[in-house]
């Protein structure tokens, strides 16, 4: 087990590259994932944070440097490393238990495995009573949980996670996180989160990577040795709440200054 | 209150209008069996026009859309020839088609065409990227993602395009059966116009709007039942 799940070496992005729209998204990420390792990664908006997951995820080609999937360069995407979006992506036209098994279908999996796999993972994730719904019937809340659902029957090795919980409500979400990080315990999958939400790496984070504004690059990594389920209020919570948020806050001073050039020029 | 006269006048001008439709239809059928020939041909027309329109233009702008060559090959002799008003095409459908179901379908079938393919790239343009982008990550290749992913999602979008399609389709069809086709509603209308027989006018006109009321009720319920996985105020059906 001595090879990371995800290991990044001198990875950029630059979107459009070679026109006037160029901008520079990422910048010289170094960046090793342990098996079973769950790393959020805290920043201010738009500072190339779900470009990351994009370039790991394989729906996108890093501009430089290289990303490498338990010891394999990464060319595209595969079914092993799952991304989850922010906003709601489940296929309205299908019920819950077909967009569970849309992964296994597409591989041609038969109709009679494709809802046996359903019904177990769903049964997992506490959703069997969804089964038949169809994602409109669905709170918010309960969509995120299918979305996570649906990943997991994939059996990835790696979880991407676009601030999956942003569109939720402050209650809904601390019940996402627990219920995450049951499923993150079971499934033994590697997570890469991304958020701009302390309180949230604060509860989920084996290590928290905090980058800067645009272009995005890694400012420190702060490690949380703390057992799960931790209590944002107790004394060693204060003091890491203080030290990223005076991380966070001047990479957001940075980015408002930056756009407020942008904007003046 | 107008209405309620038509119906009376139509009653009156019923049998003037069989007749004269029995005779063009030259198989000389009793008159109600004409007014049915009539009114089938013309729908047929809009169909089969819709029909063909719907099929080629989903397909090339699918085809626009994923291969580059076809696009460059296409896309701008298109979007050239979108804004041509239909009765443009009218001498090139006789040139091509004669007289006959020809130019009537071709007619309506270029009216919609453009505005199809163009609504078409549009609505795949709009398709979610999150949808595509989960189904790449699960592993579907491109044929994958077309059938399952941006069909479905542009399906809704289409039919509301169709729908109002229709509508075209039938303003198209009128245009070519008045310029000679032989026989259709339209036809009828001019007839009507050159013999100074108004009410008649008005009978066909009532025709007509029965007509597409009710294939538009009928698409809807289609619609409805396609759609199956929207809420029914989502997909703007609810007493349009």
């Amino acid at each position: 087990m001595s090879e990371p799940a995800i290991s990044c070496r001198g990875v950029g992005k630059i979107w459009a590259a070679g026109t006037e729209r160029a901008h520079e998204a990422l910048r010289g990420i170094d960046l090793k994932v342990d098996a079973g390792e769950f790393i959020v990664v805290l920043g201010p908006s738009g500072c190339g944070k779900s470009t990351l997951l994009y370039l790991i995820a394989g729906l996108e080609e890093p501009s430089a440097g290289e990303i490498m999937a338990h010891g394999v360069p990464v060319t595209g995407p595969a079914p092993d490393r799952s991304l989850i979006f922010q906003e709601t992506s489940l296929f309205p036209w299908l019920s819950v238990w077909q967009n569970v098994s849309f992964g296994l279908s597409l591989r041609g999996t038969g109709k009679a495995e494709q809802r046996e796999v359903a019904r177990q993972v769903l049964f997992r994730t506490g959703l069997a009573e969804t089964f038949d719904k169809r994602p409109h019937e669905l709170s918010g809340g309960m969509r995120q949980r299918v979305a996570v659902a649906r990943a997991l029957a994939m059996r990835p090795k790696v979880l991407l996670m676009d601030e999956p919980f942003a569109a939720l409500d402050v209650q809904t979400r601390a019940k996402m996180q627990g219920f995450l990080l049951d499923v993150w315990h079971e499934s033994g999958a590697s997570v890469i989160f991304v958020t701009h939400h302390i309180d949230e790496a604060m509860a989920l984070a084996d290590r928290v990577v905090v980058s800067t504004a645009r272009p995005g690059r890694i400012k420190q990594i702060v490690g949380i040795d703390r057992p799960r389920p931790r209590d944002p209020f107790a004394t060693e919570a204060v003091a890491l709440r203080r030290k990223l948020t005076e991380l966070l806050s001047a990479e957001v001073d940075r980015a408002f200054a930056e756009q407020e050039n942008v904007a003046m020029a | 209150m107008f209405l309620s006269d038509l119906t009376g006048q139509a009653k009156f001008f019923n049998t003037a209008q069989r007749w004269q439709v029995g005779v063009a239809a030259s198989a000389g059928p009793s008159p109600a069996v004409a007014v049915l020939i009539t009114i089938l041909s013309s729908t047929m027309r809009v169909f089969a026009g819709l029909g063909l329109a719907t099929i080629v233009s989903v397909s090339l702008g699918v085809a626009i859309r994923y291969v580059r060559l076809v696009e460059h090959l296409t896309l701008p002799t298109i979007t050239l020839l979108a804004p041509v008003s239909p009765v443009a095409w009218l001498p090139v459908a006789i040139f091509i088609f004669g007289i006959g179901n020809g130019p009537a379908i071709f007619m309506v079938f270029v009216a919609l065409f453009f505005h199809m393919i163009l609504a078409t790239i549009t609505q795949i343009d709009g398709v979610n990227r999150n949808y595509i982008n989960v189904a790449r990550t699960m592993g579907a290749g491109k044929w994958q993602i077309y059938r399952r992913v941006i069909l479905p999602a542009i399906l809704p979008g289409l039919l509301v395009v169709l729908r109002f399609n229709l509508f075209g389709a039938w303003m198209v069809v009128l245009i070519a059966e008045a310029t000679g086709v032989g026989f259709g509603l339209g036809q009828v209308i001019m007839m009507a116009r050159n013999t100074f027989n108004p009410s008649l006018v008005f009978f066909t006109i009532v025709i007509i709007g029965l007509l597409g009321f009710g294939f538009d009720f009928l698409l809807r319920l289609v619609q409805r039942r396609i759609l199956y996985w929207l809420p029914n105020r989502a997909a703007g059906l609810v007493d349009v």
